[in-house]
């Protein structure tokens, strides 16, 4: 399979002391979900803002076939789109529609092509009725729909999420969990939510302190116990087999 | 609610006044900045102690306000706090001008009255003007039509940009004062001796949000030129609306309309 996302010898600081990365390498191959957890402060976020060129570090980092470097950032940007943590600093236009076709006009779509291109995503994703709606009068789990939508307007090869269920309640979260189902394109997502990487990734990478503790099957790392508990983490409520 | 919950939501409300649709909505924004510019020029330009000129300009705001759907009151209700500011403008003027005018029995009305009085109209309607300006028309529109008189993108930019990060300060700022006044209980506002902080912290937290805001732009492509809202080309219909609206403001500063209205009722 392609090799769609690699890391080769990554390292970040922030205060140019101590490394939020380390000699970081992994990759990811085309259409793979993969899912990235360890405890705060870990390097998620940091691995993710790396990947989009918001940061830079030491090493290299590819996407596709495109070495991370200021003249391939448009490229890269349109490849990889980011689901922010937080909707409310995703969403910056007053309505779904103008957040929508900001990214595509940006890439020198017109504003036809645009509009339907916000159309087919918005039905893809059963939210047309939000097209026209005002960003600050939709509900938060409308609000993280919207966000995806977005993003999934500007058709990216590539999708990271960041902590994409927290503050949801049970319906929207499980309603996220199934979009994430449902799209094809390879997914990198950060989350403490082990219980929806296990429903969402085949594959987890652990961190502990910008390095990689363990990479494979979501569903060996995230059986055992011992590793998680040793990085700060429990097993997803729904291998903890609690009887009330 | 909140106190800035509820500025907040004013500001959001004028986005979905302008989103409304009616003549004046559809009106080219270029053509409503002109006329509105227009009439401010035209309303300042008048001398002080023509007050029954000046009052025929009232008619504008009045024909726009019923045309474009848009209540009289929830304008006098958005500039509630810029009103008296403007009406005190011209309050020491009957202090410094005694020169007595007209007589209305045996009230002598002076010069200073008048041009108090004046001053305030002149103050009133251009802020009516202005208000129904952003009321009718987006910021997107309006930043756009900038661009097409040549404004520089930057400064357009900025001026979007500002009015975005206003909202998101907002959100900061109520979510701060939320925060303080749970653990402040009894106490009206912010205290003197955490002001320091709390404008520290403010700007702290409006500049990591703003840098997120920022960042998720440039991941979608933003490169330093807004994609402005898309205005169709000047009309006919916007033309003709300027033209007129041009005439009866010229009209109304160089002859005396009341004084031939009257002259036509009492010959």
């Amino acid at each position: 399979m392609n090799i769609m996302i690699a890391f080769q010898n990554v390292s970040f600081s922030y205060d140019g002391t101590v490394p939020v990365v380390e000699d970081l390498s992994f990759s990811i191959s085309g259409g793979e979900s993969v899912g990235l957890i360890g405890a705060n402060g870990a390097g998620k976020s940091t691995i993710m803002k790396l990947m989009l060129g918001l940061l830079t570090g030491q090493g290299k980092i590819f996407v596709g076939d495109l070495e991370m470097n200021k003249q391939n950032l448009p490229k890269i940007r349109q490849t990889v789109g980011f689901v922010l943590q937080d909707s409310d600093n995703q969403m910056f236009m007053p309505t779904v529609y103008e957040d929508m076709i900001f990214g595509p006009r940006n890439y020198g779509l017109t504003k036809e092509q645009a509009e339907a291109r916000v159309d087919r995503v918005l039905n893809q994703l059963g939210l047309a009725e939000l097209k026209h709606r005002y960003n600050h009068k939709i509900s938060g789990g409308e609000k993280r729909m919207a966000a995806i939508a977005t993003i999934l307007a500007m058709e990216p090869e590539v999708i990271l999420m960041d902590e994409p269920s927290t503050a949801l309640d049970p319906v929207n979260r499980r309603t996220v969990i199934n979009t994430i189902h449902r799209l094809p394109q390879t997914k990198l997502i950060a989350s403490h939510d082990l219980d929806m990487i296990l429903d969402t990734c085949q594959r987890v990478i652990l961190l502990s302190h910008g390095k990689i503790v363990a990479d494979g099957s979501a569903d060996t790392i995230l059986r055992d116990r011992a590793l998680l508990e040793a990085n700060r983490m429990e097993l997803p409520f729904c291998l903890q087999g609690r009887h009330m | 609610m909140n106190k800035l919950f509820h500025a907040q939501s004013e500001l959001r409300e004028m986005d979905a006044l302008a989103a409304e649709h009616s003549p004046i909505h559809a009106l080219h924004p270029l053509c409503k900045l002109f006329s509105t510019i227009l009439y401010i020029c035209v309303v300042v330009s008048f001398p002080k102690y023509n007050f029954s000129g000046l009052v025929m300009m009232v008619l504008y705001p009045i024909i726009v306000f019923q045309v474009s759907g848009i209540p009289v009151s929830l304008c006098f209700y958005k500039l509630r706090i810029v009103l008296p500011l403007v009406c005190a403008v011209g309050l020491a003027n009957p202090f410094l001008d005694h020169t007595p005018l007209l007589q209305l029995g045996t009230i002598t009305v002076t010069g200073g009255v008048v041009s108090m009085v004046t001053l305030m109209l002149k103050g009133l309607f251009s802020l009516m003007a202005s208000f129904l300006l952003i009321a009718t028309t987006s910021i997107d529109a309006l930043c756009a039509a900038l661009r097409r008189l040549h404004v520089p993108g930057i400064l357009t930019t900025l001026l979007l940009l500002t009015y975005r990060y206003i909202g998101v300060m907002l959100e900061e700022v109520s979510v701060m004062t939320e925060a303080y006044s749970l653990r402040a209980p009894g106490q009206k506002g912010i205290h003197i001796s955490a002001w320091g902080s709390f404008l520290g912290q403010l700007l702290m937290r409006s500049m990591d949000r703003a840098e997120e805001l920022y960042g998720s732009m440039v991941l979608r492509g933003f490169n330093g030129n807004f994609f402005y809202a898309d205005i169709s080309p000047f009309c006919l219909r916007d033309v003709l609306y300027l033209a007129i609206c041009g005439a009866a403001f010229l009209c109304a500063r160089f002859y005396d309309l009341p004084g031939l209205l009257g002259s036509l009722f009492v010959g």
